[in-house]
């Protein structure tokens, strides 16, 4: 019964959106339309609408949570012994489910697009809104014509088939909705930039509206690839991080673009320039969101992380990407020229950093896109097969992002229009000062000097210390002017806006910092140990105890335990990694042991018994293959990924949006 | 009109993009073209299942002959053996089996249950020869002319089209 | 994410450590296989893959390591058999010339044209004048900022309010 009612629940949603959505659009270019009504009306339909899509979600995730096996995509994803949040997860863990979230976070933006735009012009506002609910009708109705998540299976089945095991982990619970969040958040810019160019003007008002939506949908993004990236790290067993996999890649490529644009739109705010660069942006880095979104579930690139590849689906993602996309190009090319130069500036000034700051991003994402599509492309041209692994990436990528870290020093104190370049060069003496130290001491302790360790840790160092200082010589600048003794004031003053910059650029130095610093000095050690028998790595040493059998929930697992010890000290930490196989499909994972640390990660994951031919094979006496690995700052990684969300995050709590709030609605002049 | 190129910019990257993938949507991704094919086929000199006696490649020379890589192990093969049985009744289809990584005596069981269409059954037990051509599943079948040239791969069961498409044509052209 | 999922797991025996020979061994085997697509597996190297044919390739690449070929005729090797798929990384040829130098050039021209662009506008002009009741608001809004603080930025020398816009525009 549940499922029935979620699919009318659906299909409501879906007529709803087109109706209100086409209806607005259409009436909104008509003489003397009622625009306050009928934004009120747009804003009132879209939290309708994500009402009844979250009504309909929330009955697939029952179906998950009571375990209904007459719903197809429950038994095909779930199980009885599955415990209770992998069960919800699993909601998300097939495509139907998955683009079924996708739905309901694109309705979920949508309304809270209309509930915090109470203050915007309605015109505009029912364009964005408009853009946004034909958004929706066209997910749902892909949806439900053909991904429908509430197939039923009659006669249903006994016992699902389980969850892959692999996804049975609690980053994986928390990864595709973050991520998702970030995706989908694009959509409003996107929605943001199409209006205003239906309303054919571009005045500040779009780019000053579109900042938090595009900063909030950027964080998002940040955190859910930082979650990606770190279950890879915890559950797959080899330490690695990032694979420069296609679909990895899928998402880096909206991030870089989205940082670009959210970089864009501060110039397009403060300073009214980069109007129609800014503009095409924000439809990019929707587009390659959507493009994204094709290439994990058509089945066209190989990749570890692919739905389960169906041509069928894809063409219909294709034609999905060709109608939004296109259509956004054509309105481009079309109504651009309108838009006018904008405000000048010379090159020697902030804007100018931040369109080098924009061309360096694209360039980078140039290359992922060119790394990713390659073999697609001379498959189709030539017929051959070939193959574009890390090796590229990591020498592609690099080089043309480390650039923009160094100018992201220089960047805080830089001015608007025009400035004195001798003064922003001598605030750089000191960092990099500071960085050459910080470097020369790295190598003279631990050896290994390379190209990649001076570059990025200086890159790194100097951008840490250029950004914390310049925000001590602007509050030591307030102080002299006058300003309260307290810092709390003076810090207040700045505002938010200010410090999620200073915080997310620290957050950059640090995971510059960290990647450096892991690439160059990790070591692994491959081992075959005898329980007793001990084996160390740098400072650290590990004996081997034993191995369990231990059941789990929905598996059996082997369970190591290992004592780690460091240096001549005592204390013995026990780590214990594991090996599970899991009840329902036979699977065999890996669970790697990690002894975290602020310095770093020693971590350990169980290989093989091995085959004992030796005079006695107790169990007692099995000896097993090991990996140890040692990975120096590897935390700093997600921590400055974490940093850089934060700080995305804090940009959302200025000053200027509860004022604009607090401002009577002004009457919209005429065109 | 420098103005409409880089409006119009954006707009033709996207269609050359969307053309690229909705070709690509055609490919299967799993699938590899061969390396060897129009190349001399590996020689190889691997023990049979029958007799005491080696077969080699070398021997084939001068006439057109299939390798079929099977196992019992391989549940694809099942699917494709009524059709070599079939062909194998021709007497101008030589039709060599290359039981792949397989345990002998589970070969020859399997053929035992299944027939036997092959004029001998090659032993590639380590898988050696596999790697040589460039095997990377089973079954997959390779049709060499008469020159020693592997004509044609053919990668998962045949179909009903394989006789008449890749091997007859090399027939009628050496008799 | 389907359930036919492979993600595979680095779960190889490892190679023996032992004396100085091996280590060199196991170093160059462990770089080769890195180097080396599994073919059926879902974009992984056959040094990370458990899947039967990468065991056997990997299996090829030691004897050949031992047998002191040197690592291009080990790739050669491979490539003869399965094709330039095999190789994860992509060679350096004139075919891939497009993929290794192309975003460097659109660097390059990324660059020319932002130059290009910045140089032709005229430097230094007056700010745009507020057309739009949202500009007068801001404006509003920056000189209500302007008078709060105003009292405190009294200072000898220089003009408050230039002071006021390089504090508080970031």
């Amino acid at each position: 019964m549940i499922p029935e009612l979620a699919q009318l629940a659906l299909s409501l949603a879906l007529m709803l959106a087109l109706l209100t959505g086409g209806f607005g659009l259409w009436q909104v270019t008509r003489p003397e339309p009622p625009l306050v009504y009928l934004a009120r009306g747009m804003a009132g339909s879209s939290v309708l609408v994500f009402s009844l899509i979250l009504a309909s979600f929330g009955a697939l995730v029952a179906s998950f949570v009571l375990s209904d096996f007459s719903v197809l995509n429950v038994a095909e994803n779930s199980n009885i012994l599955l415990p209770l949040p992998y069960k919800i997860a699993a909601s998300w863990g097939s495509h139907e489910g998955s683009l079924l979230l996708w739905t309901l976070m694109l309705s979920g933006w949508t309304a809270a697009v209309a509930l915090f735009s109470s203050r915007l012009a309605p015109g505009f506002r029912i364009r964005v809104l408009g853009v946004l609910l034909i958004l929706q009708f066209a997910f749902v109705g892909f949806l439900l014509t053909s991904s429908n998540p509430f197939g039923r299976l009659l006669p249903a089945a006994v016992s699902g088939r389980d969850l892959n095991p692999l996804l049975q982990d609690p980053i994986m619970v928390s990864h595709p909705p973050l991520l998702y969040m970030g995706y989908v958040g694009f959509a409003v810019s996107f929605a943001f930039a199409v209006a205003a160019l239906l309303e054919g003007r571009l005045d500040p008002t779009w780019a000053r509206w579109s900042r938090p939506w595009a900063n909030a949908a950027w964080s998002f993004l940040t955190v859910g690839i930082l979650l990606g990236s770190w279950w890879a790290y915890t559950v797959l067993g080899w330490g690695g991080w990032w694979f420069w996999d296609p679909v990895e890649n899928a998402s880096l490529l909206p991030w870089l673009a989205g940082t670009a644009l959210i970089h864009s739109l501060a110039v397009t705010d403060k300073r009214d320039a980069l109007k129609s660069w800014t503009v095409l942006l924000a439809m990019v880095t929707f587009a390659l969101s959507l493009l994204g979104t094709f290439l994990v579930r058509s089945g066209v690139l190989t990749s570890v992380h692919a739905f389960a590849a169906d041509p069928k689906r894809g063409i219909l993602i294709l034609a999905l990407l060709v109608l939004v996309i296109g259509f956004s190009f054509v309105l481009y090319a079309a109504r651009t020229g309108k838009v006018g130069l904008g405000g000048q500036f010379s090159w020697r000034s902030r804007e100018s950093l931040l369109l080098i700051n924009n061309v360096l991003m694209v360039s980078a994402l140039a290359a992922v896109m060119l790394g990713t599509l390659y073999p697609l492309v001379i498959e189709v041209l030539t017929g051959n097969k070939m193959s574009v692994g890390p090796p590229y990436f990591n020498a592609v990528f690099a080089p043309l992002l480390l650039p923009a870290v160094w100018l992201m020093a220089i960047a805080p104190y830089s001015q608007w229009k025009s400035m004195p370049l001798g003064e922003a060069m001598r605030a750089m003496l000191w960092p990099l000062l500071g960085a050459m130290l910080v470097t020369g001491l790295t190598i003279w302790r631990w050896g290994k000097p390379s190209l990649l360790l001076v570059l990025g840790l200086a890159a790194a160092v100097t951008l840490a210390y250029a950004t914390v200082a310049q925000a001590r010589q602007q509050l030591a600048k307030l102080r002299r002017h006058g300003g309260s003794v307290l810092l709390s004031d003076r810090a207040r003053q700045l505002g938010m806006s200010y410090w999620g910059m200073i915080v997310a650029h620290v957050g950059i130095a640090v995971f510059v910092a960290g990647v450096t610093l892991v690439k160059t000095y990790e070591v692994e050690r491959d081992l075959v140990m005898a329980p007793g028998q001990t084996e160390s790595l740098g400072e650290w040493r590990l004996t081997f105890i034993g191995v369990d059998s231990v059941p789990g929930p929905n598996y059996q697992a082997g369970h190591g335990v290992f004592e780690l010890t460091r240096g001549s000290g005592r204390e013995i930490t026990l780590i214990e990694p594991e090996k599970r196989q899991f009840t329902a499909g036979g699977q065999v994972i890996t669970q790697a042991a990690i002894e975290a640390g602020f310095f770093g990660d020693v971590y350990v994951s169980l290989g093989e018994p091995v085959a004992a031919d030796r005079a006695s094979s107790r169990p007692s006496e099995q000896a097993w293959s090991v990996r140890m690995y040692l990975k120096p700052f590897i935390n700093w990684i997600w921590w400055g990924c974490a940093l850089m969300a934060i700080g995305g995050i804090m940009t959302l709590f200025d000053k200027r949006y509860k004022r604009l709030r607090a401002r009577p609605v002004v009457a919209e002049p005429a065109r | 009109m420098m103005r409409w190129v880089r409006l119009g910019l954006p707009l033709l990257i996207f269609a050359l993009l969307v053309i690229v993938l909705a070709r690509g949507l055609e490919f299967d991704p799993r699938h590899l073209p061969s390396a060897r094919q129009g190349k001399p086929a590996p020689s190889f000199e691997v023990p049979t299942l029958a007799s005491d006696q080696l077969f080699s490649a070398k021997s084939m020379l001068g006439k057109v002959w299939v390798i079929n890589v099977f196992a019992s192990w391989c549940t694809a093969c099942v699917i494709e053996h009524p059709k070599l049985l079939q062909l194998a009744r021709r007497p101008d289809f030589n039709l060599i089996g290359l039981a792949y990584k397989d345990d002998p005596s589970a070969t020859a069981q399997w053929l035992k249950d299944h027939g036997n269409p092959y004029r001998q059954v090659a032993l590639d037990i380590g898988g050696q020869v596999g790697i040589d051509y460039g095997v990377y599943g089973v079954p997959e079948t390779y049709v060499i002319n008469a020159q020693g040239v592997i004509a044609y791969r053919h990668v998962g069961p045949i179909d009903d089209a394989f006789f008449d498409q890749h091997v007859a044509p090399l027939l009628n052209a050496h008799p | 994410m389907s359930t036919e999922g492979n993600i595979r797991q680095r779960e190889n025996p490892p190679l023996a450590e032992g004396s100085a020979d091996e280590t060199a061994t196991t170093e160059r085997v462990r770089s080769l296989t890195e180097q080396l697509r599994c073919l059926v597996c879902q974009n992984q190297t056959i040094a990370d893959s458990n899947a039967g044919l990468a065991i056997d390739l990997r299996q090829q690449v030691v004897q050949q390591v031992k047998a002191g070929k040197t690592d291009s005729e080990i790739k050669q090797y491979m490539v003869e058999r399965y094709g330039d798929f095999v190789l994860y990384n992509p060679p350096f040829s004139t075919n891939n010339s497009v993929l290794w130098i192309g975003p460097f050039i659109l660097l390059v021209l990324g660059l020319l044209l932002v130059w290009r662009s910045v140089l032709r506008r005229p430097q230094g002009s007056s700010p745009p004048v507020p057309t739009s009741a949202d500009q007068r608001l801001r404006l509003q809004a920056l000189e209500a900022r302007y008078q709060e603080s105003s009292q405190s930025l009294q200072t000898p020398g220089g003009r408050p309010s230039d002071r006021h816009k390089k504090l508080t525009e970031e």
